[in-house]
Formats: structure tokens, C-alpha cells, sequence
């Protein structure tokens, strides 16, 4: 099976563990991922004012060569996929919309004809959790394991197609495949504070802190993630209750195709 | 059927006050229908649906010697009867009447006098024409089987039964549980009087049990219904209850017996264990266990039959089978209730991740004394009396979203019934409520409501959880209140979700038997919304309570009183009249081609093997007129609405030149009148 790969800014600078385990993980299940010519940053937020119109050009031009090469659009970073979604969405069912990006560039005409794919969903729905169980080299034998969704990942659940937002079960579904014991926990769909960072350090340290507790609380030793922004939020204030990697890491290592010895995050 | 000529049409054209008056031209028309040979007496009046107005028809068609009369009035659904029982006095035979509908499709949608009044005149043309190829027709008779079904032995099924069976008919009452009692046989208390519902129910189920006119039929579903008003035949399929009801004592040995005992008990919301053997509650009627094969060891592996055993009288009968049974009845009641929402999809409530979030109709058998916790409100994780309870109103109600579009109707009183109920039993304790509105119309209602605030000091907060979260053993709530305008942030002990109420489950499939609509949200649709309220849109079957949509006690049994008494007005007739404007088919024009069979929603045509051609069910046929309008060789012909009637109808439309070569053309718009008779 064929994709686009979108890696994104982040993937190329701060979170180059997650673009390499990803293409490992790609490498070893025959999944073909080709980069996307000339990507350029997705703008990492979707705006919701409605004049807005080139933050969202660079995911257009991204969709536009999906759609022209009949591939599917894969993305990992949480932010990444958010916009690309949100933006295939617009130009699915905004007629003004449409009309505006072409305002913009005439070469741009989209109508949302493109598939965009979160990484877990090619595992989930292309390769198959029960067939991912027969390829593990090394399975996570009783850890335990709790999925922290975050908030872009899920919302709003209409364009995103991801999963239930309340409760979803899609990274559960994940780790049960690996062999390890998912850890349910009531916050694990909860914002980190992520884009308040900068402005607001210590009422994000506040929500990151009661999202860690309570995943260790239900006996979580491990979180793993597929947002760059969360995995820093959660490194910078769970203060040690928990562990957090990418979603990638758990899967890298169960495929025994973590070959490499550098396991920081950059 | 007797072609009679009709050579002397008198027509009758209607003010109705001003509702056409002030927009037809009333004396123009009836200057120019005159122009047509046949119409022998034209004549306006304010209101020939009056008395007198009927009288002066009657005088008319005497007086011209009419042989047919065409009234230029309101719609046919209001009036059309009215004008064939004046035909009928005068001597007609009533379907020589033919109605213009000259008021909803013309003067309440029309503003231009002009245009309108050349519009009447076009209808009634097409009446005239109409009503020239018209034949006599003459209602048939059907018998009737002094025999009512009734489906669903909740309250609303129970009190229909009981009605029905007071007025001296026989009735078969069908359950699909192994008893009788429905949704309020698992309440505490009822609003607003808040007295016990089983001590107001139990009486009612003995009663319908044990009357000379009731069959009961417990563990038992429909399988199947055909047949019409007066004569439908229904299947019923008895589930095995490898309990033999006759020799059965009640003594209960043989549940306490049962090995397999961990079963969640469906009665008790999962919140206590029954065995593989088992009678549903106490006061069950009737009061004989069932064997549930898919849990019984006997069934699974052929190992045990302890029941059997302990029994003494020899009730346990392991090769029991499955019955079919056929009642033939003469109308249906359908009382199949509700159920709740699940609260699964409400993921944020948390309903799936503590075990102390609850529902409504779980805090009921807590609350009950006959319940899980002999009547102690205590918390499912630590069986503590919690200190704080939180209410959560509209769980999936007025959600367009992830629920119902519509209001519950009964969760704002039964959760200040809770509130009460609690406040009562634990005085200490904190009672919080979370709503989008409180809607308490009903008698005595929203006085039990204020008196939850202002007796009891339980807290109403305008707004929504959006999220709960479980530590230790607390449950934090992220809320809003709205009419602060803040977030709201608090801890509770226990929180009960009052879920929508939906259709019961098999609803759909039982409409589709009985071949009756459902609305959108899957309740059986009435008849009518203000004049037929407890119809459905088939004739003989009525509704009854919830499966309409949902209902309190006191309006469920007002309902289902009021579909008894319509059952009973059926019941009552020596015969039933047929309407005679049904299908007719033409057996030399007729190839038993068989794509009127198809398309025919009543099942009322078949094909005849041995002439080869389609015959007509009288009693089945409704007279839609789908087959006439499918059949390819034009052998169907609807009585009443026959091809040579519609096309006459059509060319005196499109055919005559119009009145005003240069008339305005006819502008649609809605006038002051608006609305449509429906409203």
C-alpha cells in the first residue's frame, strides 16, 4: 500500500524520533511512504475566523498532491493532522471557502477530495491491529501502558472521524495488539494547555500535573502520545509520575526495529 | 356497477364567511360555471356546511331534480362527509357528491382577487367534470372478532386490558418478559404524590391475571399479524418456560437451588445476581420461574437439572418447546413503553469508567425496599451512604448532537421526586442538580418542584457537566453554571444521569408488522396529532402509552384508557362498513403481471391462479390507489377516483381556454390566513 507523507516542521526538528520510528515502523509492515514534495508548515493551528484563508494554503497545496497522485495523505504530529483535516473538511463543504483559495492561486483548485490519515489509523484500519499482533517480534508483555490522546487528536469528533471523543478506544485497541495492558483514566482526553504555554506556565503545569496523576493513579507506568506538544508539556511538568513517549516508540520496540541507541527525543 | 348518466348538476359555491368570500369572487363564479350544460342550479351561501346551508341542497337536488351536486368549499378532509350525509337525505346516492376545494389550495394561499376567483372557477370546472363520470358506489360490511390483542403488559397495556375486559370483551395481553408490571413495577415512588408504585400497580397486575375476560400470555412475543380491522389473525410465539405454569406452586426452591447464580438481574439493573432459574421480582405475576437456557448448566452441558430435583410438584419440564399460537382478534393495542438511552455514548459522565455514576432507573431500585440495598441508598464502590448526590437532567435529550432532538418529559419530575426522596431518607445529605430547563407542566407539578427548593434546599444550577473524573473516592465534576456565567468545579459522592427515554427495543419491527408509521425518533405516529391521538394510521390499531412517545403514569393510563375506549367503539359494531372507494380491477385488461401485488402497502391484492388475473381484498384494500397508478395495462381503476374521472379532471383543467385572456398570473404566496388544516 501506497501514502504521501506529510512529516511536518516539528517531526524535522524537535520530534526526529517520531519521523524515524514512524518510517522504520513503515519499513518493516510494507507500507510505502513517500514524502511530500515542497511540504511546508501546516501553520500548526487551525484559525476559526473565517477570513482567514492562507494559514491554510500550505495544507491545500499538501491535499492538492494527494489527491493528484490518488494517495493517501499520512500524518503523525497531532497538530499536523488536525489542520490537514480540518482544512479537507472546509473545502469538502465551503463553497465560499473553495472560491477563496482560488482568489488566492488560480493553480489552486480543491474540493476536499483527498483521504487524510492519522499514522494509527494506517496501523488500525490498513495493516490491522490482530495482524500487527502476529508480526511482534517482542510483545510488551504486562506493561502497562495509558494512552494520552490529548485534545486535536479527537476534536471535533464530526471532521476528525478519529474515534468516540469522550471515550475513545482506538489507542487502547493499540496497546492491547502489543501485548501490554491498557490503562484507562479519565483525563486521558484532556488538554495539556499546549498552545498557553508560553503565557500561561504555571496553570499549564497545573492540568499537565492532574492529567499525570491521574494515569499513574489507575497504575499507569508508561504514556505514549502522537502530539510533540503534549510529549513537551508532559516532560517539562508531570514531574516524574509517569513516563511519556510517542505512540511510535512502544511499537518500534515490540517490531524490534529500534535498532537505534539514541532514545532522547530530539 | 350501474353507469347512470348525469345530465343535471346542481353546484353550490361556499363564502365560508370571508375566509373565500374576501378573495373569490363567489357571484363571478357562479355566473360562469353556468356556462356548462349539465350545471342546471348554481347558488352561493355564507356556509352550506351549516344547517341550513345543507338544507338548502337538499331543497335544490328536489326542487331541479339534480342528479349529481358539486359544493365549491373548504377541503374534502373537512366537509366532504358532511355533504354526502345531505346527498344521502336528499336522495343521492352520496358519492355523486364531488368537493372544489376552493379555500386551502385557493383563497387562504392567494392574494390577487382576480386571479383566484378565475382559479375557482377552474376547480370547480374540474369537479363538474369530474362528478359527470362518476358512478354509484355502495359501502360493503365486515364482521367483527369480539377480540382484543393487546401487546405489551407494562401499566398502559395492563389498564387497556382491564378496560376492554370491563366492558365484557375478551382480551389476550402479551408480554415479552416472564411478567407483567413493565417499567413501574421497578420504581419506588411516584410524583407527585409520591406514593409507592408497587403498592398502585401490584392490585392492577393481580386483576388483569386473574379476570374472567384476560388471557395472559407472559414470555411471549408477536411473530407475525395479518388480517384487517375486525378480522386480524395474529402468531404468537409462547417461549418455553420449562416451568409447567399449572403444576408450579410458586415456593421458589428450585431458584434457591440453581448453582448458576451470578447473573445480572435484568430486573434490578444489573445491581443484583439471579440464578439460571428465576422469577424477575418478587410480586411477579405470574408468579412461576423461568428457565433462561442460555445460563442454565442443564442446557449448556446437559449437567445438573437441581431445580428439577427440589421441585416438588414436578413443575421443571427440561423438553418444554417453544408454542406458536394464533389469535384471531378484531383490533390490536400496542403498549410496548420505552426504554432509556444507554449512557454509554455520553463518554465525559463517566458512566462507563465508575461505578458510581449511575442511572435514574438504577437509583429506583436502591431506593426501593425491595431492592438490591433493602431500600438504603447506598454507593455502589464502597456501599457508603453518599454524602452528596448529583442530579445530571437531559443525558441525551434535546441532544441533536449525540441523543434526541426531543424532551424526556418525565426526568425533571421524577429527579425532584429523587431529590425529595433522598433529602427524606438522609436529611444530611447534599442534593445537587445540573439542568438545561426545569418543565414541570402537569397538576400539582411544579409545586412538587418548588417544594424540592424550598422545603428541601435541594440546589438547581443552570448548566452541563462536561466532564467527570474519578479520585479515590470522589467524583470531580467540571461543570458551568450559566446563569453565573462561570465554571463551576465541584466533588460529588454520587451522580445519577436521568437518560432519554426511547422507543422499547423490536418497536420498528413491530410497526412494520402491524404495518403502522413510526415518527423519526421510532414512537408509533398517530393519526392524527389533535383529533386522532390514540389511532394509528391503520384501522384497528390503537396506541397506548409510551410506545408513543414518552409519558408519565397518569398520562399513560389516561391514554391507555382512551385507546381502550376507541377499541371498545370498534368491538361494540355488529359489523363494520367498508369504504367503497377501493380497487377495482378490469379481469379483461388484466395480464396477472403482479406489479400491483408489489407495490400494494395492505397486502390486500393477489394474483387468482386459476383465472390468472389480480383480485381485490375488500377489507384490506385502503383505497391508496398505488396500484391503479402502477398498473401498465390501466386494468386497476380506484372506485371513486377512476381514471376517467382524473382524466376528465385534468383536461377540464388544461384543456378550457381561461376566462381573462390577459389575467395576472397566479402568484403563490402565503396571505395573513396561512397555515394549513392540519394546524
Amino acid at each position: 500500500m501506497e501514502f504521501l507523507y506529510y512529516p511536518g516542521c516539528t517531526l524535522s526538528t524537535t520530534a526526529k524520533i517520531l519521523d524515524k520510528q514512524a518510517r522504520s515502523i513503515a519499513a518493516a509492515l510494507d507500507l510505502s511512504f513517500t514524502e511530500i514534495e515542497n511540504w511546508q508548515c501546516c501553520g500548526a493551528t487551525f484559525p476559526l475566523n473565517a477570513d482567514e484563508i492562507a494559514p491554510k494554503l500550505a495544507a491545500v497545496r499538501a491535499l492538492i498532491q494527494a489527491r493528484n497522485q490518488n494517495k493517501p495523505l499520512v500524518t503523525l504530529c497531532a497538530a499536523c493532522h488536525h489542520v490537514m483535516k480540518q482544512v479537507n473538511h472546509q473545502a469538502k463543504n465551503d463553497a465560499d471557502f473553495r472560491t477563496a483559495i482560488t482568489s488566492y492561486d488560480a493553480d489552486l483548485f480543491y474540493a476536499g477530495e483527498a483521504t487524510v490519515l492519522h499514522f494509527m489509523e494506517v496501523l488500525r484500519d490498513y495493516v490491522g491491529f490482530d495482524a500487527l499482533r502476529d508480526l511482534l517480534e517482542y510483545p510488551l508483555k504486562g506493561r502497562k501502558i495509558g494512552a494520552y490522546y490529548g485534545c486535536m487528536l479527537l476534536r471535533p469528533s464530526d471532521v476528525m472521524g478519529f474515534d468516540d471523543a469522550e471515550n475513545p478506544q482506538i489507542f487502547e485497541e493499540y496497546i492491547r495488539a502489543l501485548g501490554a495492558v491498557p490503562v484507562s483514566y479519565p483525563m486521558r482526553n484532556e488538554c495539556c494547555g499546549g498552545y498557553r504555554a508560553p503565557e500561561d506556565a504555571l496553570g499549564c503545569a497545573n492540568l499537565v500535573e492532574r492529567i499525570a496523576k491521574s494515569a499513574a493513579g489507575r497504575g499507569a507506568e508508561t504514556l505514549i502520545t502522537a502530539c510533540p506538544l503534549c510529549l513537551y508539556q508532559m516532560v517539562e511538568h508531570s514531574g516524574g509520575a509517569v513516563d511519556v513517549c510517542y505512540f511510535t516508540e512502544i511499537l518500534a520496540e515490540a517490531l524490534g526495529v529500534d535498532d537505534d541507541d539514541d532514545d532522547s527525543n530530539d | 356497477m350501474t353507469r347512470v348518466i348525469i345530465k343535471r348538476i346542481g353546484v353550490f359555491v361556499c363564502h365560508c364567511g370571508s375566509n373565500i368570500k374576501a378573495t373569490v369572487d363567489t357571484a363571478a363564479v357562479v355566473d360562469a360555471i353556468q356556462s356548462d350544460a349539465s350545471v342546471v342550479h348554481a347558488a352561493e351561501y355564507p356556509y352550506f356546511c351549516a344547517e341550513g346551508g345543507q338544507q338548502s341542497i337538499i331543497n335544490a337536488v328536489h326542487a331541479h331534480a339534480l342528479d349529481a351536486v358539486v359544493v365549491c368549499a373548504c377541503s374534502p378532509r373537512m366537509h366532504e362527509a358532511t355533504f354526502r350525509k345531505a346527498a344521502t337525505r336528499a336522495g343521492l346516492n352520496p358519492y355523486f357528491v364531488e368537493i372544489a376545494n376552493i379555500r386551502e389550495q385557493n383563497s387562504w394561499v392567494h392574494k390577487n382577487k382576480e386571479a383566484a376567483t378565475q382559479k375557482a372557477v377552474q376547480l370547480a370546472r374540474a369537479a363538474i367534470a369530474k362528478v359527470k363520470r362518476a358512478v354509484p358506489l355502495f359501502p360493503g360490511e365486515s364482521a367483527v372478532t369480539k377480540r382484543a390483542l393487546v401487546i405489551g403488559g407494562g401499566i398502559a397495556g395492563i389498564q387497556s386490558a382491564l378496560d376492554i375486559a370491563e366492558a365484557g370483551f375478551e382480551v389476550v395481553l402479551v408480554e415479552r418478559t416472564p411478567s407483567i408490571g413493565g417499567k413501574m413495577a421497578q420504581l419506588d415512588k411516584t410524583f407527585p404524590t409520591l406514593d409507592c408504585a408497587a403498592c398502585i400497580l401490584t392490585p392492577k397486575m393481580v386483576e388483569a391475571a386473574t379476570h374472567e375476560h384476560i388471557v395472559l400470555h407472559t414470555y411471549t412475543e408477536v411473530e407475525k399479524v395479518a388480517g384487517y380491522v375486525g378480522n386480524f389473525s395474529v402468531t404468537l410465539r409462547k417461549r418455553a418456560r420449562n416451568v409447567d405454569m399449572q403444576k408450579c406452586t410458586g415456593c421458589g426452591d428450585c431458584y434457591a437451588a440453581c448453582p448458576v447464580k451470578r447473573i445480572p438481574n435484568e430486573f434490578e439493573c444489573g445491581l443484583s445476581n439471579r440464578a439460571a432459574i428465576y422469577v424477575p421480582f418478587a410480586q411477579a405475576v405470574p408468579n412461576v420461574p423461568v428457565i433462561d437456557r442460555e445460563r442454565c448448566a442443564y442446557f449448556r452441558s446437559g449437567k445438573c437439572g437441581r431445580c428439577a430435583e427440589v421441585c416438588q410438584p414436578g413443575a421443571v419440564n427440561f423438553t418444554q418447546e417453544d408454542e406458536i399460537l394464533t389469535i384471531e382478534c378484531g383490533i390490536i393495542v400496542v403498549a410496548t413503553g420505552y426504554q432509556l438511552l444507554s449512557p454509554d455514548m455520553f463518554g465525559e459522565l463517566s458512566y462507563h469508567d465508575s461505578a458510581d455514576v449511575i442511572t435514574s432507573l438504577e437509583l429506583e431500585r436502591f431506593m426501593n425496599a425491595a431492592g438490591p440495598t433493602g431500600g438504603k441508598l447506598l454507593r455502589p464502590s464502597d456501599k457508603q451512604v453518599p454524602r452528596r448526590v448529583t442530579f445530571v437532567q437531559c443525558v441525551g435529550s434535546r441532544d441533536t448532537t449525540r441523543g434526541k432532538p426531543y424532551c424526556s418529559k418525565i426526568c425533571c419530575m421524577y429527579t425532584a421526586k429523587h431529590a425529595i426522596a433522598i433529602k427524606e431518607k438522609y436529611p444530611d445529605s447534599d442534593v445537587e442538580i445540573f439542568y438545561i430547563d426545569v418543565r414541570t407542566p402537569g397538576k400539582n407539578f411544579d409545586e412538587f418542584y418548588r417544594r424540592a427548593v424550598e422545603a428541601y434546599g435541594v440546589r438547581y444550577i443552570k448548566g452541563q457537566i462536561g466532564k467527570v473524573v474519578t479520585t479515590g473516592d470522589k467524583l470531580h465534576l467540571q461543570a458551568v453554571d450559566m446563569l453565573e456565567g462561570r465554571r463551576y468545579n465541584t466533588t460529588t459522592d454520587l451522580l445519577v444521569l436521568a437518560t432519554a427515554i426511547e422507543p422499547a427495543r423490536g418497536a420498528k419491527t413491530l410497526a412494520q408488522m402491524l404495518n403502522t408509521a413510526t415518527d423519526t425518533n421510532g414512537f408509533f405516529s398517530e393519526a392524527h396529532p389533535k383529533l386522532r391521538p390514540v389511532e394509528s394510521a391503520t384501522a384497528g390499531v390503537f396506541l397506548s402509552g409510551a410506545c408513543h412517545g414518552p409519558k408519565d403514569i397518569p398520562e399513560t393510563v389516561a391514554q391507555a384508557s382512551a385507546a381502550a375506549a376507541k377499541a371498545i367503539g370498534v368491538l361494540v359494531k355488529p359489523k363494520l362498513v367498508t369504504n367503497p372507494c377501493i380497487a377495482q380491477v378490469n379481469e379483461t385488461q388484466c395480464n396477472g403481471c403482479t406489479i400491483c401485488n408489489a407495490v400494494c402497502p395492505y397486502l390486500a391484492l393477489s394474483r387468482d391462479g386459476e383465472r390468472g388475473c389480480t383480485t381485490v381484498n375488500a377489507a384490506l384494500c385502503q383505497g391508496c390507489g398505488g396500484c391503479a397508478a402502477a398498473c401498465p395495462s390501466g386494468a386497476v381503476d380506484l372506485l371513486g377516483f377512476s381514471h376517467a374521472q382524473i382524466h376528465a379532471e385534468v383536461d377540464a383543467l388544461c384543456l378550457q381556454p381561461t376566462t381573462h385572456a390577459n389575467a395576472a398570473p397566479i402568484k403563490h404566496t402565503n396571505n395573513a390566513h396561512g397555515g394549513t388544516t392540519d394546524d
